[in-house]
Order: structure tokens, then C-alpha cells, then sequence
């Protein structure tokens, strides 16, 4: 093989998902020590498709995807580990280049869209702002791409509302309005970053709904993240677990769903409050707290909280457990053997879950 | 929008009329306080060499012995009006806007008062141009470089521009750059802009960036609070997410933000310096408002003195007004409320 195949090979393999993650490390020093807030975590994602990003607060969920997009200062963060979208690296790229793929290639839907929404610019004038970066035309063009969008994603009278402020939109239509934004230049990944997470329960379900329908209109890559099981339940095909920074569990939605082989996976699975099950029983909660990012626990990051750490014999404080493929895609970060871990599923975790 | 800016247009007028009553009270009513009597008062309107009979005489013909708010009345009327002062050897004439007269120089105050406020108003505004630019610049700079060198250097230097009184500033910076280099105007000289404006500039430099240095240095801690506050806000992140180039990020969606609370300020500052800049004026001699209320302070000149509260007490009013209009067009929230 001459050098140059070698080069091919070196580009075409990492390339070959639409997005390929690996590896990726993103520490920030501080003055208290390194905060290690994602730690070696790998994954593909094909155009089309939905991956849920789950997590408790902390666990790195959205330092990930504001990795992807670049977003993190390199003054104060250290980045390393390979991004690749569509074929191209991003973590080496310049900042320039990463600046143009940001809002057109890639887009994020944003937390509270009341807080990530300049309050002194109208809703058109923000959408306007984000086409006409990576588009030439002029404002009246953008303008009425603008409109067009505000009623894709469901906007009523939305040559009216174009001209309105973000406090003059309800909760939910502003985050329709940020989504908006964010497909104004067709973007081929899209990351949403706890899109229902500040919007009630009804809202929620449009907002769900409506992104399900764009993804499959655009047929774009789309990363969930959230903490709400239940909203990458509705959406995601493939669910990644995280906790203290890395992957413990990665499938499918049906196998994590179906089968789920970390205990921090039942913890979560437990925390689901669900309607049809007795007040008492709703919730079994996940003890403890997350860990510090600076000291993370000795081995298994997750064993002061997991009652079957006696199980694993002493590993989990001492070793930290790697990320074994259990069947197909389907992998876990746990000490425990396959067959403990589906005994523990079927015995103890499976008949409380559905116990009602 | 329309009824925000009535309502602000009555405010300001219903603050006019409070400062009216406040102004008038402290010149009036607290040397009563104090046990002065109405010939008391009189007596300064009559000069040193008047007898008894006359200061009595005076003090019944100006009025002093009258109810106050018929005193406060006859001196509103007369701003709007003008007034006769009849102090007993003769009558002088006050026109319209009448804004006191002053019986020790015996001239009515309006037009000294219009003679002075060009100088006033050519050092504020200069001087306030400077010290927004270069305030807000450097605010800017040191909190995009936050913990360089220059962030500390600027900072440092800053803090010292807070600290320091014109009078030690003003005062060093005359005997370096106009005595020891004699680059600038020793001070003292005004020449009109309309009459020569390259002398307007060179007799003002010195006061302008003496006093711009002042204000500047607040101007950049502030602007620098409040960038390093904005440039972390989610909104920012989302502006960078759309792929617009960091000085675009910087200025149209950080400092757009940061701009608001500064403008508020700069308003405020500039109504009061409109009002004489009463260090400035009196280090540096020129001829303007301050220097015009200190001379008269020391004259024991009641009317001139009043009439400068009452001129700064209108340009802090229409500064603030202003202040809030503009507001309104800046923030879109504000246009709600």
C-alpha cells in the first residue's frame, strides 16, 4: 500500500458514518483541578437516524454536543479525540472552517429559548441573521424564508409574527421559532439539547412531534439529548447512557429499552415517574449524587451508588470497567458478567418496573 | 409606545416642578430655619452701605414678608413672565425667562446664564464623546482578553482614573502638557466654535481629556462588567451557533446588551456635567456654569446660585427623559411596561 492509500484508507474509514465520533476527551482546567467532563466517548450516527443522548445533569450530555459544534472556548477547554462529519475532521480543523459548517451543515436547538433568543432583536430579524451568514441574498429574501419556516414548524400568522420579540412568543411557540432558526439552512445534523425540557407537557408532545416530522421531511441526523427517558422513547433509534463523562450503555432504543444491562440504566429507568403504577410505587430513585468531575470515584465510576457493586468482587472500586459489546451493537460499561446482569434484569429490576 | 412617552413627558414635568419647590425651599425657606429674619434677607439684595429703613423697605417691596407660597408663586411667574424687582431706590426689569436677578451685579441671571452655557457645553460634550469611545473601547478589550496583561494594565489604570480628583489631574496635566511642553492651552481661554474652531479645540483639549479620563474609567470597569456578564449569556452561544463571525458576535449581540444599562448612565452623566462642571470649569478657569455657581457662592449671590440649580436640575430632567426614550428603542421589553 503506498503512502497516499494509506491516506485514503486513514480518511475513508473514520468518514464512512455521516458523523463518527472518537474518542472524544473535553477537560477544562480550573483553578480546583481538571474538570473531565466527557472522557474518551465514541459513537456513529447516520443521516436519517435519531441517537438519544440520556443523562443526569453533569454527566456531559451537552458539553458533547457544543463540542461537536465547536462551541467551546479554546482559551479554557482542551479538545482532543476526532469528530468526523460527512468526511471531514473537525476537532484539528481551523476555527474558521468549524464557523462555516456551524449553523449550516450542523444546527442546535437550544435549552430555554427564552434565554438562548437575544430579547433586543425580533424573532424574523434572528432567523434572517442565521440564513444570511451562509447565504447570500438579500433582506427581503431571507425575510420571507424567514416567514416560510416560522409557518413550517407551525406558526400561526406567521408573516405577522415574524416581526415580534421573543417575550412576545409563548413558551412553546419560541421554541418553535428556535427551531425555525436552526433548519434555516437545511442543516444535515441537528442537535437538540433538552428541547422540551422547559415546556409543559402538552407542548412537549408537539415539539416532539413536529421534530419527527422535520427529521423525516429533511432527513437529517438528529441527536436528542435530554434526561426524559420518555422523550427519547418517542424519538431515538439508537440511546447512549451517560455518566461522569463516559458511555455505559449504547444500543438500539429497543434493546436499551427492552433489555437494559447497567444498573444506572435501571436507576433511570426506575426514575420514570409513570401514571399507571400506585403513588408509593412510581419512582425507585438512583441513590446518591453525581460525582465530582474533578475527583471522580476510584474504578467504576458509578460504584458508590450501585447496589451491586459487592457483586463485582472488589473490581468496581479498583478497576475501571471497559466498554464490552454485549451482542451486536449493543454495549456496556459494567463489571457484573452478562449473565448476572440479565439475571438481576429478569429477577429484581424487570418485575418492579412493571409491578403495578 | 405613544402612552409611554407621555407618561415619561408628565414625569419629567411633575420632577421639574418637585426640583422647583426643593430649589426654591433651599434658598428660602432654610436661612428662615436658620433665624434669619425677612430683613435678613433682604439685606443682601441691597448691598453692604443700606440703612435700616431701607433693608426694611426692601424686604416689604420684594416681598419677603409675604406667605412663602406666594413668594414660590411670584418666582415661578417671573421664569415664564419676567418681574420687576422693586428694592426701594428704583425699580430693575427682569425679562422673561427670568431666572432671578442679581442685585449685586444688577443684571438678571438669564443672560449670563445663556453667555456661559456654550463653554459648558462645548467641554461636556467633548468630553463625553471621549470618554464613551475610549470607556466602552477599552471595557471591550480588556474583557475579551480577560487576566492579560492588558486587561490588568487597562484595569489598574482605570481605578486610578476613578480615584483620582480633577483638581490633582487637571492640575498635573496643566503643568506637563501646557507649561513644562506647551502643547496645550495654559487654560483660561474659550474661544466660541462658531468664532474659530481649531482655537475651540486647542484651548478645550486639555479639559476634555482630563475630564474624559474620569469618566472613562468607569465607563470601562462598567462596560467590562457588563460584556464579561453578556458574552456568557445563551444568546451569545446561539449567535455563535449560527456560524456569524466572533466580531459580529462581539458587537451586535454582546455589546448590543451590554450598551444599555452604559447609555443610561452616559445620559445622567452628561445632564449633570451640562449643569457646570464645577471642578473641571474652576481648575482649567473657564468661564462656564460651575465656575459661574462657585463665583456666585462666594459672592454670597443667591440668585445666580439658584439659577444654575435650577438650569442643571432642567438638564439632568430632559437628559433623563432621554434617557428613558431612548431606553424604549433599545430594549423592545421596556415598550410593554
Amino acid at each position: 500500500m503506498t503512502a497516499a492509500e494509506s491516506v485514503m484508507v486513514n480518511r475513508v474509514i473514520p468518514g464512512s458514518a455521516f458523523l463518527e465520533v472518537r474518542d472524544l476527551h473535553i477537560h477544562f482546567p480550573t483553578d480546583d483541578g481538571l474538570v473531565r467532563s466527557v472522557d474518551g466517548l465514541s459513537f456513529t450516527l447516520e443521516r436519517g437516524r435519531t441517537l438519544g443522548i440520556v443523562g443526569e445533569s453533569g454527566s456531559g450530555k451537552s458539553v458533547t454536543s457544543l463540542g461537536i459544534l465547536g462551541l467551546h472556548n479554546k482559551r479554557n477547554a482542551n479538545v482532543s479525540g476526532e469528530i468526523w462529519l460527512d468526511g471531514q475532521e473537525l476537532v484539528g480543523a481551523s476555527p474558521d472552517t468549524v464557523r462555516r459548517l456551524r449553523g449550516k451543515k450542523m444546527a442546535m436547538i437550544f435549552q430555554d429559548p427564552l434565554s438562548a433568543m437575544h430579547p433586543y432583536y425580533t424573532v424574523g430579524a434572528q432567523i434572517v441573521e442565521a440564513y444570511r451568514v451562509h447565504n447570500d441574498v438579500s433582506k427581503a429574501v431571507a425575510r420571507k424564508h424567514a416567514i416560510d419556516l416560522l409557518g413550517r414548524v407551525g406558526i400561526p400568522r406567521p408573516a405577522k409574527r415574524v416581526d415580534d420579540y421573543p417575550h412576545q412568543f409563548s413558551g412553546g411557540m419560541r421554541q418553535r421559532a428556535m427551531i425555525a432558526m436552526a433548519l434555516s439552512n437545511d442543516p444535515e445534523l441537528l442537535i437538540a439539547d433538552e428541547p422540551t425540557t422547559a415546556l409543559d407537557m402538552t407542548v412537549q408532545a408537539q415539539i416532539l412531534d413536529l421534530m419527527r416530522d422535520l427529521q423525516e421531511e429533511f432527513n437529517s441526523a438528529l441527536i436528542i439529548i435530554t434526561h426524559d427517558l420518555g422523550v427519547v422513547a418517542e424519538l431515538a433509534d439508537d440511546i447512549l447512557v451517560m455518566y461522569a463523562g463516559r458511555c455505559v450503555e449504547y444500543g438500539t432504543a429497543t434493546e436499551v429499552f427492552q433489555h437494559p444491562e447497567h444498573p444506572y440504566t435501571w436507576g433511570l429507568l426506575g426514575s420514570m415517574p409513570r401514571l399507571d403504577r400506585p403513588t408509593a410505587k412510581r419512582l425507585i430513585p438512583i441513590k446518591g449524587t453525581p460525582p465530582s468531575l474533578i475527583h471522580l470515584p476510584s474504578g467504576c465510576s458509578f460504584h458508590p451508588r450501585c447496589p451491586y457493586e459487592p457483586q463485582t468482587g472488589g473490581l468496581g472500586r479498583t478497576v475501571m470497567p471497559d466498554l464490552a459489546t454485549v451482542e451486536g451493537r449493543h454495549q456496556v460499561r459494567c463489571h457484573l458478567s452478562v449473565s448476572q446482569r440479565r439475571t438481576i434484569w429478569e429477577n429484581e429490576i424487570k418485575p418492579k418496573l412493571e409491578a403495578s | 409606545m405613544v402612552t409611554y412617552i407621555i407618561r415619561r413627558l408628565m414625569g419629567a414635568v411633575l420632577t421639574l416642578f418637585i426640583v422647583s419647590i426643593i430649589t426654591f425651599g433651599i434658598f428660602f425657606l432654610i436661612p428662615r430655619w436658620a433665624g434669619g429674619s425677612a430683613e435678613s434677607l433682604a439685606s443682601r439684595y441691597v448691598g453692604r452701605t443700606a440703612n435700616q429703613e431701607q433693608v426694611a423697605l426692601a424686604a416689604k417691596k420684594l416681598g419677603f414678608n409675604d406667605p412663602l407660597w406666594e413668594q414660590y408663586g411670584r418666582w415661578v411667574k417671573a421664569i415664564f413672565v419676567g418681574a420687576d424687582y422693586n428694592y426701594g431706590p428704583g425699580v430693575e426689569h427682569c425679562p422673561a425667562p427670568c431666572f432671578g436677578y442679581s442685585f449685586i451685579s444688577r443684571t438678571p441671571v438669564w443672560p449670563d446664564l445663556i453667555d456661559r452655557m456654550p463653554v459648558t457645553l462645548s467641554l461636556a460634550l467633548g468630553a463625553s464623546i471621549i470618554w464613551l469611545i475610549s470607556g466602552v473601547a477599552v471595557g471591550v478589550l480588556s474583557a475579551l482578553r480577560r487576566g492579560t496583561v492588558f486587561d490588568r494594565t487597562a484595569m489598574g489604570i482605570a481605578l486610578g482614573g476613578v480615584s483620582l480628583p480633577i483638581f490633582f489631574t487637571g492640575l498635573l496635566s496643566l503643568a506637563i502638557f501646557s507649561y513644562k511642553l506647551g502643547w496645550t492651552a495654559p487654560g483660561g481661554h474659550f474661544t466660541p466654535f462658531t468664532q474659530n474652531p481649531a482655537d475651540w479645540a486647542y484651548n478645550l483639549i486639555l479639559p476634555w481629556i482630563t475630564l474624559a479620563f474620569l469618566f472613562a474609567a468607569a465607563y470601562a470597569r462598567l462596560t467590562r462588567a457588563g460584556m464579561l456578564e453578556t458574552m456568557s449569556e445563551d444568546y451569545v452561544r446561539t449567535a455563535r451557533a449560527k456560524g456569524l463571525r466572533e466580531g459580529r458576535v462581539i458587537t451586535r449581540h454582546g455589546l448590543r446588551a451590554a450598551l444599555t444599562p452604559i447609555i443610561t448612565i452616559f445620559g445622567l452623566d452628561l445632564g449633570l456635567l451640562l449643569g457646570g462642571a464645577v471642578l473641571t470649569e474652576s481648575t482649567f478657569s473657564l468661564p462656564g456654569l460651575g465656575k459661574y455657581a462657585i463665583d456666585g457662592i462666594f459672592a454670597n449671590d443667591f440668585p445666580k446660585v439658584m439659577g444654575v440649580t435650577l438650569v442643571a436640575a432642567l438638564f439632568v430632567v430632559i437628559a433623563n427623559l432621554v434617557v428613558d426614550l431612548f431606553y424604549a428603542v433599545v430594549d423592545p421589553r421596556v415598550r410593554l411596561g
